[in-house]
Protein backbone atom coordinates (compact mmCIF):
# COMPACT_ATOMS: atom_id res chain seq x y z
CA UNK A 1 0.00 0.00 0.00
CA UNK A 2 1.43 3.37 -1.04
CA UNK A 3 1.56 6.08 1.70
CA UNK A 4 2.83 9.84 1.38
CA UNK A 5 5.46 10.82 2.81
CA UNK A 6 6.36 13.46 4.88
CA UNK A 7 8.37 15.12 2.66
CA UNK A 8 5.45 14.74 0.29
CA UNK A 9 3.24 16.24 2.82
CA UNK A 10 5.50 19.08 3.07
CA UNK A 11 6.06 20.21 -0.85
CA UNK A 12 2.82 20.02 -1.30
CA UNK A 13 2.58 22.90 1.28
CA UNK A 14 4.75 24.36 0.17
CA UNK A 15 2.91 23.82 -3.68
CA UNK A 16 -0.04 25.47 -2.08
CA UNK A 17 1.76 28.27 -0.21
CA UNK A 18 3.54 29.75 -3.79
CA UNK A 19 0.38 29.04 -5.40
CA UNK A 20 -1.21 31.60 -3.22
CA UNK A 21 1.58 34.21 -2.89
CA UNK A 22 1.57 34.34 -6.46
CA UNK A 23 -2.31 34.26 -6.57
CA UNK A 24 -1.82 37.31 -4.41
CA UNK A 25 0.53 39.40 -6.38
CA UNK A 26 -1.80 38.66 -9.79
CA UNK A 27 -4.91 40.23 -7.79
CA UNK A 28 -3.19 43.49 -6.27
CA UNK A 29 -2.81 44.24 -9.92
CA UNK A 30 -6.49 44.13 -10.32
CA UNK A 31 -6.65 46.72 -7.84
CA UNK A 32 -5.72 49.68 -9.02
CA UNK A 33 -7.71 49.03 -11.68
CA UNK A 34 -10.88 48.36 -9.58
CA UNK A 35 -10.62 51.35 -7.67
CA UNK A 36 -9.79 54.07 -10.21
CA UNK A 37 -13.03 52.76 -12.22
CA UNK A 38 -15.57 52.61 -8.98
CA UNK A 39 -13.80 56.30 -7.76
CA UNK A 40 -14.42 57.20 -11.43
CA UNK A 41 -18.13 56.30 -11.61
CA UNK A 42 -18.98 57.04 -7.97
CA UNK A 43 -17.63 60.74 -8.47
CA UNK A 44 -17.81 61.37 -11.79
CA UNK A 45 -21.21 59.69 -12.92
CA UNK A 46 -23.02 61.83 -11.89
CA UNK A 47 -22.20 64.73 -13.80
CA UNK A 48 -22.10 62.91 -16.84
CA UNK A 49 -25.06 64.03 -19.42
CA UNK A 50 -25.51 64.27 -23.31
CA UNK A 51 -25.11 68.03 -22.50
CA UNK A 52 -22.08 67.42 -20.77
CA UNK A 53 -21.01 65.61 -23.65
CA UNK A 54 -22.39 68.14 -26.57
CA UNK A 55 -22.05 71.49 -24.91
CA UNK A 56 -18.79 73.73 -24.35
CA UNK A 57 -17.54 74.61 -21.16
CA UNK A 58 -18.83 77.92 -19.44
CA UNK A 59 -18.03 80.00 -16.61
CA UNK A 60 -14.31 79.79 -16.94
CA UNK A 61 -14.61 76.03 -16.89
CA UNK A 62 -16.50 75.69 -13.77
CA UNK A 63 -19.73 74.27 -15.49
CA UNK A 64 -20.64 73.20 -19.10
CA UNK A 65 -19.47 70.04 -21.22
CA UNK A 66 -15.93 69.59 -22.61
CA UNK A 67 -17.48 69.10 -26.03
CA UNK A 68 -14.19 70.88 -27.46
CA UNK A 69 -12.44 68.87 -26.17
CA UNK A 70 -13.78 65.52 -26.92
CA UNK A 71 -13.60 66.82 -30.60
CA UNK A 72 -10.06 67.87 -30.00
CA UNK A 73 -8.69 64.84 -28.63
CA UNK A 74 -10.38 62.98 -31.64
CA UNK A 75 -8.82 64.88 -34.20
CA UNK A 76 -5.33 64.43 -32.42
CA UNK A 77 -5.73 60.88 -32.55
CA UNK A 78 -6.74 60.75 -36.36
CA UNK A 79 -4.21 63.03 -37.42
CA UNK A 80 -1.09 61.02 -35.17
CA UNK A 81 -2.81 57.98 -36.78
CA UNK A 82 -2.69 59.08 -40.29
CA UNK A 83 1.20 60.12 -39.70
CA UNK A 84 1.93 57.32 -38.20
CA UNK A 85 0.37 54.23 -39.19
CA UNK A 86 1.53 54.06 -42.70
CA UNK A 87 5.32 54.83 -41.57
CA UNK A 88 5.11 52.41 -38.45
CA UNK A 89 3.76 49.68 -41.14
CA UNK A 90 6.16 50.05 -43.81
CA UNK A 91 8.99 50.23 -41.17
CA UNK A 92 8.06 47.15 -39.90
CA UNK A 93 7.78 45.60 -43.09
CA UNK A 94 11.33 46.15 -44.19
CA UNK A 95 12.93 45.15 -41.16
CA UNK A 96 10.65 41.78 -41.26
CA UNK A 97 10.84 40.86 -44.66
CA UNK A 98 13.51 42.60 -46.52
CA UNK A 99 15.91 43.73 -43.67
CA UNK A 100 19.48 41.97 -43.89
CA UNK A 101 21.60 40.83 -40.23
CA UNK A 102 23.98 43.31 -40.54
CA UNK A 103 24.95 46.94 -38.82
CA UNK A 104 22.44 49.01 -40.61
CA UNK A 105 19.55 47.25 -39.70
CA UNK A 106 20.87 46.73 -36.14
CA UNK A 107 21.37 50.58 -35.25
CA UNK A 108 17.91 50.96 -36.58
CA UNK A 109 16.52 48.36 -34.01
CA UNK A 110 18.58 50.19 -31.44
CA UNK A 111 17.00 53.52 -32.40
CA UNK A 112 13.59 52.17 -32.35
CA UNK A 113 14.06 50.62 -28.70
CA UNK A 114 15.97 54.14 -27.72
CA UNK A 115 12.96 56.12 -28.87
CA UNK A 116 10.18 54.08 -27.11
CA UNK A 117 12.26 55.29 -24.07
CA UNK A 118 12.31 58.57 -24.64
CA UNK A 119 10.35 60.47 -21.46
CA UNK A 120 7.15 62.18 -23.25
CA UNK A 121 8.28 65.19 -21.75
CA UNK A 122 11.22 65.22 -24.12
CA UNK A 123 9.05 64.16 -26.94
CA UNK A 124 7.28 67.26 -26.38
CA UNK A 125 10.46 69.66 -26.29
CA UNK A 126 11.56 68.22 -29.99
CA UNK A 127 7.74 68.73 -31.22
CA UNK A 128 8.21 72.59 -29.97
CA UNK A 129 11.45 72.73 -31.63
CA UNK A 130 10.90 70.49 -35.14
CA UNK A 131 7.33 71.23 -35.55
CA UNK A 132 6.36 73.93 -33.97
CA UNK A 133 9.29 75.78 -34.95
CA UNK A 134 11.69 74.53 -37.71
CA UNK A 135 8.50 73.37 -39.87
CA UNK A 136 6.53 76.84 -38.92
CA UNK A 137 3.29 75.04 -38.12
CA UNK A 138 2.75 76.80 -35.18
CA UNK A 139 0.97 75.28 -32.35
CA UNK A 140 -1.64 73.91 -33.99
CA UNK A 141 -2.98 69.90 -34.83
CA UNK A 142 -0.58 68.93 -36.89
CA UNK A 143 2.51 69.96 -34.85
CA UNK A 144 0.87 68.06 -31.55
CA UNK A 145 -0.29 64.61 -33.82
CA UNK A 146 2.83 64.55 -35.37
CA UNK A 147 4.58 64.44 -31.93
CA UNK A 148 1.98 62.27 -30.49
CA UNK A 149 3.25 60.25 -34.10
CA UNK A 150 6.69 60.11 -33.25
CA UNK A 151 6.26 59.18 -29.89
CA UNK A 152 4.04 56.16 -30.76
CA UNK A 153 5.64 55.06 -34.08
CA UNK A 154 7.94 52.79 -32.25
CA UNK A 155 4.73 51.32 -30.54
CA UNK A 156 3.15 50.21 -34.26
CA UNK A 157 6.61 48.71 -35.54
CA UNK A 158 7.16 46.29 -32.54
CA UNK A 159 3.52 45.56 -32.59
CA UNK A 160 3.24 45.34 -36.25
CA UNK A 161 6.37 43.35 -36.57
CA UNK A 162 5.00 40.82 -33.56
CA UNK A 163 2.35 40.45 -35.71
CA UNK A 164 4.28 39.57 -38.85
CA UNK A 165 6.64 37.11 -37.20
CA UNK A 166 3.50 35.07 -36.44
CA UNK A 167 2.95 34.20 -40.82
CA UNK A 168 5.04 31.16 -40.44
CA UNK A 169 8.31 31.23 -42.26
CA UNK A 170 7.33 27.88 -44.37
CA UNK A 171 4.68 29.85 -45.89
CA UNK A 172 7.14 32.23 -47.53
CA UNK A 173 9.45 30.11 -48.40
CA UNK A 174 6.76 28.42 -50.64
CA UNK A 175 5.86 31.70 -52.29
CA UNK A 176 9.67 32.77 -52.98
CA UNK A 177 9.96 29.15 -54.31
CA UNK A 178 7.54 29.65 -56.89
CA UNK A 179 9.08 32.59 -58.06
CA UNK A 180 7.28 34.73 -56.47
CA UNK A 181 9.38 38.25 -55.11
CA UNK A 182 9.57 39.65 -51.43
CA UNK A 183 6.03 41.84 -52.55
CA UNK A 184 4.49 39.13 -54.06
CA UNK A 185 4.68 37.18 -51.05
CA UNK A 186 3.69 40.38 -49.11
CA UNK A 187 0.65 40.77 -50.66
CA UNK A 188 -0.42 37.50 -51.20
CA UNK A 189 0.70 35.79 -47.92
CA UNK A 190 1.78 37.83 -45.49
CA UNK A 191 -0.18 40.67 -45.27
CA UNK A 192 -3.62 39.01 -45.32
CA UNK A 193 -2.65 36.84 -42.33
CA UNK A 194 -1.23 39.40 -40.36
CA UNK A 195 -3.57 42.54 -41.09
CA UNK A 196 -5.61 41.50 -37.83
CA UNK A 197 -2.90 41.64 -35.64
CA UNK A 198 -1.52 44.84 -37.07
CA UNK A 199 -5.03 46.07 -36.31
CA UNK A 200 -5.38 44.89 -32.97
CA UNK A 201 -1.79 46.99 -32.76
CA UNK A 202 -2.77 50.23 -33.73
CA UNK A 203 -5.61 50.50 -32.19
CA UNK A 204 -3.83 49.47 -28.76
CA UNK A 205 -1.38 52.38 -29.66
CA UNK A 206 -4.45 55.01 -30.27
CA UNK A 207 -5.56 54.04 -26.96
CA UNK A 208 -2.72 55.28 -25.84
CA UNK A 209 -2.42 58.63 -28.02
CA UNK A 210 -5.47 59.54 -26.45
CA UNK A 211 -4.47 59.80 -22.99
CA UNK A 212 -1.04 61.72 -23.60
CA UNK A 213 -0.95 64.84 -22.10
CA UNK A 214 2.97 66.38 -22.54
CA UNK A 215 3.45 66.24 -25.83
CA UNK A 216 0.71 68.22 -26.75
CA UNK A 217 0.89 70.61 -24.04
CA UNK A 218 3.12 73.25 -25.76
CA UNK A 219 2.50 72.16 -29.17
CA UNK A 220 -1.10 72.02 -29.66
CA UNK A 221 -3.49 71.89 -27.40
CA UNK A 222 -4.99 75.15 -25.92
CA UNK A 223 -5.69 75.90 -22.28
CA UNK A 224 -9.15 76.97 -23.33
CA UNK A 225 -10.98 77.41 -26.68
CA UNK A 226 -14.36 77.21 -26.60
CA UNK A 227 -14.56 76.36 -30.33
CA UNK A 228 -13.85 73.26 -32.61
CA UNK A 229 -10.82 73.43 -34.95
CA UNK A 230 -11.38 74.48 -38.50
CA UNK A 231 -8.30 72.15 -40.16
CA UNK A 232 -5.15 70.72 -38.62
CA UNK A 233 -3.69 74.12 -38.35
CA UNK A 234 -6.04 75.40 -35.45
CA UNK A 235 -5.20 75.01 -31.73
CA UNK A 236 -7.12 72.90 -30.21
CA UNK A 237 -8.62 71.51 -26.74
CA UNK A 238 -8.31 68.04 -25.60
CA UNK A 239 -9.73 65.85 -22.78
CA UNK A 240 -6.34 65.07 -21.37
CA UNK A 241 -4.78 68.71 -21.02
CA UNK A 242 -8.69 69.49 -19.69
CA UNK A 243 -8.64 67.53 -17.08
CA UNK A 244 -5.43 68.58 -15.94
CA UNK A 245 -6.92 72.01 -15.96
CA UNK A 246 -10.04 71.48 -14.61
CA UNK A 247 -8.56 69.49 -11.68
CA UNK A 248 -5.19 71.82 -10.95
CA UNK A 249 -5.42 75.01 -12.51
CA UNK A 250 -8.93 76.40 -12.36
CA UNK A 251 -10.65 77.48 -8.74
CA UNK A 252 -13.77 77.03 -7.73
CA UNK A 253 -14.56 73.87 -9.61
CA UNK A 254 -17.12 71.46 -8.81
CA UNK A 255 -15.83 68.36 -7.30
CA UNK A 256 -17.73 66.09 -9.42
CA UNK A 257 -16.39 67.99 -13.17
CA UNK A 258 -13.02 66.68 -13.08
CA UNK A 259 -14.22 62.83 -12.24
CA UNK A 260 -16.53 63.41 -15.13
CA UNK A 261 -13.95 64.39 -17.33
CA UNK A 262 -11.78 61.76 -16.20
CA UNK A 263 -14.65 59.17 -17.21
CA UNK A 264 -14.96 60.18 -20.29
CA UNK A 265 -11.20 59.67 -21.30
CA UNK A 266 -10.70 56.46 -19.70
CA UNK A 267 -14.38 55.69 -21.55
CA UNK A 268 -13.06 56.26 -25.12
CA UNK A 269 -9.53 54.15 -24.07
CA UNK A 270 -11.42 51.56 -22.96
CA UNK A 271 -13.88 51.19 -25.43
CA UNK A 272 -10.91 51.15 -27.96
CA UNK A 273 -9.64 48.15 -25.84
CA UNK A 274 -12.50 46.68 -26.53
CA UNK A 275 -12.77 46.96 -29.92
CA UNK A 276 -8.92 45.52 -29.76
CA UNK A 277 -10.20 42.98 -27.74
CA UNK A 278 -12.95 41.67 -30.23
CA UNK A 279 -10.73 41.97 -33.45
CA UNK A 280 -8.33 39.78 -31.53
CA UNK A 281 -11.39 36.91 -30.83
CA UNK A 282 -12.32 37.53 -34.22
CA UNK A 283 -8.77 36.46 -34.98
CA UNK A 284 -8.27 33.49 -32.66
CA UNK A 285 -12.33 32.38 -34.22
CA UNK A 286 -11.20 31.92 -37.75
CA UNK A 287 -7.78 29.92 -37.79
CA UNK A 288 -6.51 29.18 -40.76
CA UNK A 289 -3.17 26.87 -40.04
CA UNK B 1 12.26 0.48 -67.74
CA UNK B 2 15.97 2.87 -68.15
CA UNK B 3 15.48 4.84 -71.01
CA UNK B 4 18.89 5.49 -73.02
CA UNK B 5 19.93 8.94 -71.71
CA UNK B 6 23.35 9.24 -71.74
CA UNK B 7 23.50 10.76 -75.01
CA UNK B 8 21.30 13.40 -74.14
CA UNK B 9 22.41 17.26 -73.79
CA UNK B 10 22.86 17.41 -70.03
CA UNK B 11 20.09 19.79 -68.86
CA UNK B 12 22.31 20.41 -65.53
CA UNK B 13 26.04 20.42 -64.74
CA UNK B 14 27.16 20.40 -61.71
CA UNK B 15 30.98 21.25 -60.78
CA UNK B 16 32.84 20.68 -58.12
CA UNK B 17 29.81 21.82 -55.58
CA UNK B 18 30.73 22.74 -51.93
CA UNK B 19 28.23 24.10 -49.59
CA UNK B 20 29.01 25.05 -45.99
CA UNK B 21 26.50 26.20 -43.20
CA UNK B 22 28.10 28.72 -40.95
CA UNK B 23 31.75 26.87 -41.72
CA UNK B 24 30.43 23.45 -41.62
CA UNK B 25 30.28 21.65 -44.71
CA UNK B 26 27.28 20.20 -46.07
CA UNK B 27 28.59 18.80 -49.15
CA UNK B 28 32.18 19.03 -50.25
CA UNK B 29 33.20 18.78 -54.06
CA UNK B 30 30.79 17.11 -56.29
CA UNK B 31 30.57 17.11 -59.92
CA UNK B 32 27.61 15.40 -62.32
CA UNK B 33 25.36 16.21 -64.49
CA UNK B 34 21.70 15.74 -64.70
CA UNK B 35 20.00 14.59 -68.29
CA UNK B 36 17.01 16.39 -70.15
CA UNK B 37 14.34 14.42 -69.50
CA UNK B 38 15.57 11.70 -66.65
CA UNK B 39 14.60 11.25 -63.55
CA UNK B 40 17.44 11.78 -61.45
CA UNK B 41 17.55 9.73 -58.13
CA UNK B 42 20.27 11.10 -54.78
CA UNK B 43 19.43 8.07 -52.58
CA UNK B 44 21.68 8.58 -49.22
CA UNK B 45 21.28 8.57 -45.10
CA UNK B 46 20.42 11.73 -43.51
CA UNK B 47 23.15 14.49 -43.54
CA UNK B 48 24.54 13.12 -46.65
CA UNK B 49 23.97 16.59 -48.47
CA UNK B 50 21.52 15.99 -50.66
CA UNK B 51 18.70 18.55 -49.65
CA UNK B 52 21.80 21.36 -49.65
CA UNK B 53 21.95 20.30 -53.76
CA UNK B 54 18.47 21.21 -54.26
CA UNK B 55 18.09 24.04 -51.87
CA UNK B 56 21.40 25.64 -53.87
CA UNK B 57 19.69 24.17 -57.02
CA UNK B 58 17.08 26.64 -56.54
CA UNK B 59 18.94 29.67 -55.42
CA UNK B 60 17.23 28.63 -51.67
CA UNK B 61 20.96 30.19 -49.84
CA UNK B 62 19.50 33.53 -50.64
CA UNK B 63 17.18 32.66 -47.62
CA UNK B 64 19.72 31.79 -45.30
CA UNK B 65 23.26 34.15 -44.64
CA UNK B 66 24.52 31.14 -42.95
CA UNK B 67 24.70 29.11 -46.20
CA UNK B 68 27.79 29.29 -48.64
CA UNK B 69 27.72 27.51 -51.88
CA UNK B 70 31.05 27.03 -53.79
CA UNK B 71 31.24 25.76 -57.27
CA UNK B 72 29.05 26.01 -60.12
CA UNK B 73 25.66 24.57 -60.76
CA UNK B 74 24.34 25.22 -64.62
CA UNK B 75 21.23 25.37 -65.73
CA UNK B 76 20.74 24.76 -69.56
CA UNK B 77 24.81 25.98 -69.40
CA UNK B 78 24.07 29.12 -67.57
CA UNK B 79 25.19 29.12 -64.08
CA UNK B 80 22.37 29.71 -61.56
CA UNK B 81 24.24 32.46 -59.50
CA UNK B 82 24.72 33.92 -62.87
CA UNK B 83 21.30 34.46 -63.37
CA UNK B 84 20.24 38.27 -62.94
CA UNK B 85 16.60 37.94 -62.22
CA UNK B 86 16.48 35.09 -59.50
CA UNK B 87 12.67 35.43 -59.41
CA UNK B 88 12.87 34.03 -63.50
CA UNK B 89 14.93 31.11 -62.31
CA UNK B 90 12.58 29.74 -59.75
CA UNK B 91 9.73 29.99 -62.06
CA UNK B 92 11.47 27.51 -64.51
CA UNK B 93 12.18 25.01 -61.23
CA UNK B 94 9.98 23.32 -59.32
CA UNK B 95 10.09 22.19 -55.72
CA UNK B 96 8.57 20.00 -52.90
CA UNK B 97 9.67 19.36 -49.38
CA UNK B 98 9.15 16.53 -46.73
CA UNK B 99 7.41 19.35 -44.67
CA UNK B 100 3.69 20.48 -46.41
CA UNK B 101 2.73 23.14 -47.04
CA UNK B 102 -0.55 24.37 -47.41
CA UNK B 103 -0.71 27.89 -48.42
CA UNK B 104 -3.97 29.98 -46.26
CA UNK B 105 -5.68 30.19 -48.85
CA UNK B 106 -8.38 28.29 -50.95
CA UNK B 107 -7.54 25.32 -52.41
CA UNK B 108 -7.87 26.51 -55.85
CA UNK B 109 -5.79 29.62 -54.80
CA UNK B 110 -3.34 27.75 -53.91
CA UNK B 111 -2.70 26.18 -57.21
CA UNK B 112 -3.25 29.18 -58.89
CA UNK B 113 -1.41 31.17 -57.19
CA UNK B 114 1.94 30.96 -59.50
CA UNK B 115 0.22 31.23 -62.84
CA UNK B 116 -1.29 34.31 -61.22
CA UNK B 117 1.88 35.58 -60.44
CA UNK B 118 3.33 34.98 -64.08
CA UNK B 119 0.49 36.58 -65.51
CA UNK B 120 -1.87 34.55 -66.34
CA UNK B 121 -5.44 36.30 -65.69
CA UNK B 122 -8.02 34.52 -67.51
CA UNK B 123 -10.59 32.27 -65.11
CA UNK B 124 -11.42 29.88 -67.60
CA UNK B 125 -7.26 29.40 -67.90
CA UNK B 126 -6.68 28.98 -63.97
CA UNK B 127 -9.66 26.54 -64.16
CA UNK B 128 -7.79 24.18 -66.62
CA UNK B 129 -4.34 24.44 -65.04
CA UNK B 130 -6.00 23.74 -61.54
CA UNK B 131 -7.49 20.35 -62.84
CA UNK B 132 -4.87 19.47 -64.65
CA UNK B 133 -2.43 20.17 -61.63
CA UNK B 134 -4.64 18.64 -58.95
CA UNK B 135 -5.60 15.53 -61.17
CA UNK B 136 -1.46 14.80 -61.93
CA UNK B 137 -1.11 15.22 -58.33
CA UNK B 138 -3.79 13.06 -57.78
CA UNK B 139 -5.42 14.84 -55.15
CA UNK B 140 -8.41 16.50 -57.94
CA UNK B 141 -11.19 13.93 -56.84
CA UNK B 142 -10.53 14.30 -53.03
CA UNK B 143 -11.15 18.24 -53.39
CA UNK B 144 -12.97 19.14 -56.74
CA UNK B 145 -16.27 19.87 -54.74
CA UNK B 146 -14.81 21.59 -51.56
CA UNK B 147 -12.17 24.37 -53.79
CA UNK B 148 -12.96 27.27 -51.83
CA UNK B 149 -11.85 25.40 -48.65
CA UNK B 150 -8.75 26.66 -47.08
CA UNK B 151 -5.21 24.81 -48.10
CA UNK B 152 -3.95 25.12 -44.59
CA UNK B 153 -6.77 22.67 -42.99
CA UNK B 154 -6.35 19.72 -45.53
CA UNK B 155 -4.87 16.56 -43.80
CA UNK B 156 -1.07 16.73 -44.05
CA UNK B 157 -0.74 13.79 -46.64
CA UNK B 158 -3.36 16.44 -48.78
CA UNK B 159 -1.16 19.23 -47.95
CA UNK B 160 1.32 17.02 -49.37
CA UNK B 161 -0.02 16.31 -52.83
CA UNK B 162 -1.27 19.87 -52.45
CA UNK B 163 2.36 20.79 -52.65
CA UNK B 164 3.18 18.97 -55.45
CA UNK B 165 0.22 20.52 -57.52
CA UNK B 166 1.47 24.03 -56.90
CA UNK B 167 5.19 23.02 -58.09
CA UNK B 168 3.74 21.65 -61.15
CA UNK B 169 1.57 25.06 -61.74
CA UNK B 170 4.52 27.14 -62.74
CA UNK B 171 5.18 24.96 -65.19
CA UNK B 172 8.20 23.73 -64.58
CA UNK B 173 11.05 22.27 -67.09
CA UNK B 174 12.99 21.10 -63.64
CA UNK B 175 10.88 19.34 -60.64
CA UNK B 176 12.93 19.12 -57.48
CA UNK B 177 11.35 16.44 -55.42
CA UNK B 178 12.73 16.10 -51.61
CA UNK B 179 11.33 13.34 -49.86
CA UNK B 180 7.80 14.10 -51.50
CA UNK B 181 6.00 10.65 -50.65
CA UNK B 182 7.04 11.35 -46.43
CA UNK B 183 3.25 12.19 -45.60
CA UNK B 184 0.96 10.77 -48.36
CA UNK B 185 0.32 6.85 -48.07
CA UNK B 186 1.52 3.66 -50.16
CA UNK B 187 -1.20 4.07 -52.51
CA UNK B 188 -1.36 7.46 -53.42
CA UNK B 189 2.49 7.59 -53.59
CA UNK B 190 2.33 4.73 -56.65
CA UNK B 191 -0.37 7.18 -58.60
CA UNK B 192 2.11 10.15 -57.94
CA UNK B 193 4.56 7.64 -58.97
CA UNK B 194 2.99 7.19 -62.09
CA UNK B 195 2.04 10.76 -62.96
CA UNK B 196 5.98 11.50 -62.47
CA UNK B 197 6.91 8.65 -65.19
CA UNK B 198 4.78 10.29 -67.19
CA UNK B 199 6.24 13.99 -66.49
CA UNK B 200 9.43 12.82 -67.75
CA UNK B 201 8.09 13.59 -71.61
CA UNK B 202 7.96 17.04 -70.53
CA UNK B 203 10.38 18.16 -67.93
CA UNK B 204 13.34 16.65 -65.80
CA UNK B 205 12.98 15.55 -62.76
CA UNK B 206 15.40 15.01 -59.50
CA UNK B 207 14.27 12.72 -56.47
CA UNK B 208 15.88 12.77 -53.43
CA UNK B 209 14.34 9.84 -51.87
CA UNK B 210 15.47 8.01 -48.73
CA UNK B 211 13.32 4.86 -49.86
CA UNK B 212 15.80 3.01 -52.16
CA UNK B 213 13.19 1.10 -53.91
CA UNK B 214 11.69 4.43 -54.75
CA UNK B 215 14.67 5.71 -56.61
CA UNK B 216 15.05 2.10 -58.00
CA UNK B 217 11.30 1.74 -59.48
CA UNK B 218 11.38 5.62 -60.61
CA UNK B 219 15.04 6.32 -61.12
CA UNK B 220 16.98 6.39 -64.59
CA UNK B 221 20.45 6.86 -62.86
CA UNK B 222 20.99 7.29 -59.54
CA UNK B 223 23.54 9.52 -57.37
CA UNK B 224 24.50 7.63 -54.00
CA UNK B 225 25.30 10.71 -51.63
CA UNK B 226 27.19 9.96 -48.16
CA UNK B 227 28.15 12.66 -45.47
CA UNK B 228 28.62 15.45 -47.82
CA UNK B 229 30.54 12.71 -50.08
CA UNK B 230 29.27 12.33 -54.02
CA UNK B 231 30.08 8.28 -54.21
CA UNK B 232 28.58 7.52 -57.37
CA UNK B 233 26.36 8.00 -60.60
CA UNK B 234 25.27 5.19 -62.13
CA UNK B 235 22.08 4.10 -64.37
CA UNK B 236 19.69 2.92 -61.15
CA UNK B 237 19.50 -0.95 -62.35
CA UNK B 238 23.37 -0.74 -62.92
CA UNK B 239 23.34 0.13 -58.33
CA UNK B 240 20.83 -2.71 -57.39
CA UNK B 241 22.34 -5.26 -59.85
CA UNK B 242 25.65 -5.30 -58.34
CA UNK B 243 27.46 -3.08 -60.59
CA UNK B 244 28.27 -0.15 -58.22
CA UNK B 245 31.69 0.62 -58.42
CA UNK B 246 31.93 1.47 -54.84
CA UNK B 247 31.72 -1.27 -51.78
CA UNK B 248 29.55 1.48 -49.90
CA UNK B 249 26.81 1.81 -52.51
CA UNK B 250 26.23 -1.52 -52.56
CA UNK B 251 26.12 -1.90 -49.05
CA UNK B 252 23.73 1.18 -48.60
CA UNK B 253 21.47 -0.39 -51.25
CA UNK B 254 21.02 -3.51 -49.94
CA UNK B 255 20.25 -2.28 -46.70
CA UNK B 256 23.65 -3.30 -44.84
CA UNK B 257 23.75 0.54 -43.34
CA UNK B 258 21.79 3.55 -43.51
Amino acid sequence: MFEATELNHRNQRTEKLWRLLFLMMTLLLILPVAVILTVLVVKGGPSLSIDFLFTEPTQGMTAGGILPALVGTVWLVVVALIASVPIGVAAALYLSEYAPDNWLTRIINLAIINLAGVPSIVHALFGVGAFVAFFRFGTSILAASLTLAVMTLPVVIVSTREALKAVPQAFREACWNMGATRWQTIRKVVLPNSVSGILTGVILEVSRTAGETAPIMFTGAAFFLPFLPQSVYDQTMALSLHLFVVSTQVPDVPEGLPFGVALVLIGLVLSMNAVSIGFRMVLRGKKKW
Amino acid sequence: MVTPTRDRQPKVQVRDLSIHYGGKAALAGATFEIHEHEIFGIIGPAGSGKTSFLRAMNRMDLFNPAMEVGGEISMDGKDVRKWKNVYALRRRIGVVFPLPVGLPMSIYENVALAPRLGGTRKRADLDVIVERCLTRAALWDEVKDRLDSLGSLLSGGQQQRLTIARALSQEPELLLLDEFSIAVDPVTTMKIEDVLKELRQELTIVLVTNLVQQARRLADRTAFFLTGELVEVAPTEDLFTGGASDERTTAYVEGRFG
